[in-house]
């Protein structure tokens, strides 16, 4: 037994000048994947690849069973002729039309006439909650609202594939909030497969269903959010979700990195990954006596604010991130330059293949 | 001056803008100042000189319009599309600002005139002639005003951010689509800009216009030509037909102006 | 960049000094009555000649240096009586000569240098086959016509008048060069032209003379400025041009002496 052939289905290359992009993307109906990764990784190449805004080097690209970008056949379609829409980064509303006229653009261009698009456009700026600011032209408009009226334009022409660049990286924290929610709403109500492209962890996990992590133009990890979350497996992804990630080697629950052996609450072997939040390591001016057995001694590096703790950088036979009380943190005197030993409880540290 | 933190204008700069200004104001003064007003009103109830003004308001515009047909496209493509020669083609369309226009209006006569390269063609064939006939006017004045038509335009193309453009692909839209519904309307004040040059550069086209078109009240002589045969006998009535073509321009100017600014 | 704007800085400098040279000259008298420099105001129709004789004179008296400026005698007289520096002025009509002794601008009375006459100027060959006044208004015949503001206009209009022709003209022109060049490019079948004109460009042009051209003969007159920089070099050069040697560098370029009136 198979399973059904995803919505979209890609293998996308691209060359952008020394950069390269190799990564591969399916997508079911009615699923939303973030492509999550940092500034540069090709996030962006592989949003334009798919829009039809940049072109494949090499691979497919099939959406609905149709190729929409296939180099090896020649086959190519234009932007204008895919059933794409995209939600820029800045939005890109026309200046120069109206709401109204911006969300009618998509429809009209796809053969409706003037008055079905703009019913249709009306229709879905009252779905956006926008139906009383039609007449307005963009800049009337705040970040929030431009968001909303740009979704319902690249929802108006009832894209197969919907794109979304970074689409509340624009917004102020608050705005971006009530926006979040919003779009977790359209989102959730569009037939069709959805990728979102964000650098921002928290949009990833509120509205994906699955995650897609690439770095330097390739996936290197992908999930859903439990499992990327749960089990990082490169430093980029660690930090997203705040966990200090270390590779070593594993004979069952010890796991040797660096100079160090760790205890950890899973049984691997070979190469693995260990990974603990920074919560579980805690400090002690000395070395302490009794049950931690994942003992080191460190030195403090820097110390910064991290919400209502204090997050310690540390270095010694591993470099790891420890976030204390600022209580304990006056009680140790912290500072850069002393010697600390750290201590980790084996059940928090989780081990997993490499 | 104001002490307001934003507008302190450094005095390095504040010294030139004005000697700037006043070189380009002072020979208007000069005109102003020898001026026989009496006469004015006189003038310009001269039926002469109102055909020579309908003339030239006319051929300018009629010019303009031909500028922006021709030159906008053309501003596009030396603005969007790399091809050989772009550089070369760059440089050619700025051939008629360096060109004294009295070559232009004789080069002009090398190809449209009666044994021209096309003109020839074009009398055999469909019997039509351009010198010395009012479409030779705006043919001459074309040729001279449309590099800064193109120039301006291709600048605010440059300008204009090609992201809204794949936004209109995005959503369904063409390339001629595209052009007309996206393009032009974001670069439409250049564009405004370019065709306020090149029609202000037609209205004072005189050299290949007297070279192509001739010299002939009523068909070809617009305002500079019956401003420069007036300097040959009466200062006075130049300077008076000068100062008419000077006021009726700006008049016009400004009440685009106020019309653009009124829509917007 | 760093290197070529230091040329051209280098070429303005080189320019400045030039000019500032070419001043200092001006003011220096040199030895002798001619000596020095002559500026010379000449209608444009006087080109080929003027500058036959700037040269001949510069030869008859070393250490002198004839400038000529050419352009039309309207355009000319309007520079004279807004103070453009110059020495001599020939118009090539005593009305356009009036306005510079009107405004008081002439040193003693302007005398008449020579005089020249309408030709028809038809391409080589003569295509339209045109005889005479008559042919220019047959149907179909282009003419091009100096306007009447300017002396080679106002003669056509006399002598068409003298011939009862009427004729609505392809163009006026501003000068006769224009007139000419129209002719030059076959853009016109004919012109009415001043004869020393028409000679200057012969081979590529034809001439054809008129009897009604005697009815509008025009006299260029000639005269020395009231502030002259240099007086006697400038009664020198109309001297040498009112010499026999002169008026035969004049007639060889068809202009006609004066006492054949």
């Amino acid at each position: 037994m198979t399973a059904p052939p995803p919505l979209l289905d890609a293998h996308l290359v691209a060359d952008r000048g020394t950069f390269h992009l190799d990564i591969r993307l399916r997508i079911a109906a009615g699923e939303v994947v973030a492509l999550l990764g940092p500034n540069g990784a090709g996030k962006t190449t592989a949003l334009r690849a798919l829009a039809g805004l940049h072109p494949l080097s090499a691979g497919h690209l099939t959406l609905g069973g149709t190729d929409l970008d296939r180099p090896e056949r020649r086959r190519w379609v234009p932007p204008e002729r895919r059933p794409v829409g995209v939600v820029f980064q800045d939005y890109l509303l026309f200046p120069h039309l109206s709401a109204l006229d911006n969300v009618a653009f998509g429809p009209r261009r796809r053969g409706a006439d003037r008055r079905a698009a703009r019913a249709r456009a009306q229709a879905w700026l009252d779905r956006v909650g926008l139906g009383g600011r039609a007449g307005d032209r963009p800049r009337q408009l705040s970040g929030g609202q431009a968001q909303r009226v740009a979704l319902a334009r690249a929802l108006a022409v009832e894209p197969t594939l919907l794109l979304l660049d970074e689409p509340l990286a624009a917004l102020d924290a608050r705005t971006r909030l009530d926006t979040r929610a919003e779009l977790q709403r359209h989102l959730g109500a569009h037939a069709g497969a959805a990728l979102l492209v964000t650098h921002d962890p928290l949009d990833a996990l509120v509205l994906a269903d699955r995650l897609v992590i690439v770095e330097q133009g390739r996936v290197v990890q992908e999930g859903d959010a439990a499992t990327v979350t749960a089990r990082p497996r490169t430093d980029y992804v660690a930090r997203l979700v705040g966990l200090n990630l270390h590779r070593g080697r594993a004979e069952g629950r010890s796991v040797t990195v660096g100079g160090l052996t760790l205890t950890a609450a899973d049984s691997v072997h070979g190469d693995a990954f260990v990974a603990f939040p920074p919560a579980a390591v805690a400090l002690h001016p000395g070395r302490p006596d009794g049950s931690p057995r994942n003992v080191w001694p460190a030195t403090v590096t820097g110390v910064q604010r991290h919400g209502d703790n204090l997050r310690v950088q540390l270095a010694g036979p591993v470099a790891v991130a420890a976030d204390v009380t600022p209580a304990s943190a006056a009680q140790l005197r912290l500072r850069p330059g002393q010697r600390v030993w750290a201590a980790v409880k084996a059940a928090e540290t989780r081990a997993y293949p490499a | 001056m104001s002490r307001r933190p934003g507008q302190r204008v450094p005095l390095a700069l504040l010294l030139p803008a004005g000697l700037g200004l006043l070189f380009l104001v002072l020979p208007l003064v000069g005109l102003l100042a020898r001026a026989p007003w009496t006469s004015l009103p006189r003038r310009l109830a001269e039926p002469g000189v109102r055909t020579a003004l309908r003339l030239s308001l006319e051929t300018a515009t009629a010019a303009t319009v031909l500028c922006v047909l021709l030159g906008v496209p053309l501003a596009w493509l030396l603005a969007r599309v790399e091809f050989p020669g772009r550089r070369l083609v760059r440089a050619l369309v700025t051939v008629p600002l360096v060109l004294p226009p009295v070559v232009g209006g004789v080069a002009l006569l090398l190809v449209f005139g009666r044994r021209g390269l096309l003109g020839s063609w074009l009398d055999a064939t469909f019997g039509i002639t351009l010198p010395f006939t009012t479409a030779g006017v705006v043919l001459a004045e074309a040729f001279v005003a449309m590099p800064f038509l193109v120039i301006a335009v291709e600048g605010a193309l440059r300008g204009a951010d090609r992201r809204y453009e794949e936004a209109a692909a995005t959503l369904g839209a063409g390339r001629w689509t595209t052009f007309t519904r996206v393009t032009l309307p974001l670069v439409a004040p250049g564009v405004a800009a370019g065709a306020v040059l090149c029609w202000a550069r037609a209205l004072g086209e005189f050299g290949a216009t007297i070279t192509f078109a001739g010299n002939y009240p009523g068909r070809t002589q617009t305002m500079p030509l019956a401003v420069y045969l007036a300097l040959e006998t009466d200062l006075q009535a130049a300077i008076v037909l000068s100062l008419i073509l000077l006021t009726v321009s700006v008049a016009i100017l400004a009440g685009l102006r106020d019309r653009w600014l009124g829509t917007t | 960049m760093t290197v070529r704007w230091t040329r051209a800085a280098r070429a303005a400098t080189a320019a400045l000094t030039l000019a500032l040279a070419g001043c200092g000259g001006a003011d220096e008298p040199a030895a002798g009555d001619a000596g020095g420099r002559v500026t010379v105001f000449a209608a444009a129709s006087l080109t080929e000649s003027f500058t036959r004789l700037g040269r001949d004179f510069e030869a008859a008296h070393p250490g002198t240096t004839v400038t000529v400026n050419f352009a039309g005698s309207s355009a000319l007289a309007t520079q004279i009586t807004q103070g453009a520096p110059a020495d001599v002025f020939v118009a090539a009509s005593p009305a356009t000569m009036k306005t510079v002794t009107d405004a008081g601008d002439a040193a003693g009375e302007p005398t008449i240098l020579v005089r020249n006459q309408l030709v028809i100027a038809v391409p080589a060959g003569n295509p339209g086959r045109v005889t005479g006044l008559a042919d220019l208004a047959r149907p179909g015949v282009k003419v091009a016509l100096c306007a009447e503001q300017v002396p080679c206009g106002a003669a056509a209009k006399t002598a068409l008048g003298a011939a009862g022709v009427r004729l609505t003209p392809a163009t006026l022109e501003q000068d006769v060069k224009g007139a000419l060049a129209k002719v030059k490019l076959g853009e016109v079948d004919a012109a009415l032209v001043y004869r020393t004109d028409a000679r200057a460009t012969a081979g590529a042009l034809d001439a054809v003379e008129f009897p009604e051209s005697a009815r509008a003969v025009n006299d260029y007159p000639i005269v020395v400025l009231k502030h002259a920089a240099n007086p006697g070099g400038a009664r020198a050069f109309v001297d040498h041009v009112r010499s026999a040697a002169g008026l035969a560098v004049l007639t060889a370029a068809g202009f006609q002496a004066p006492q054949s009136r």
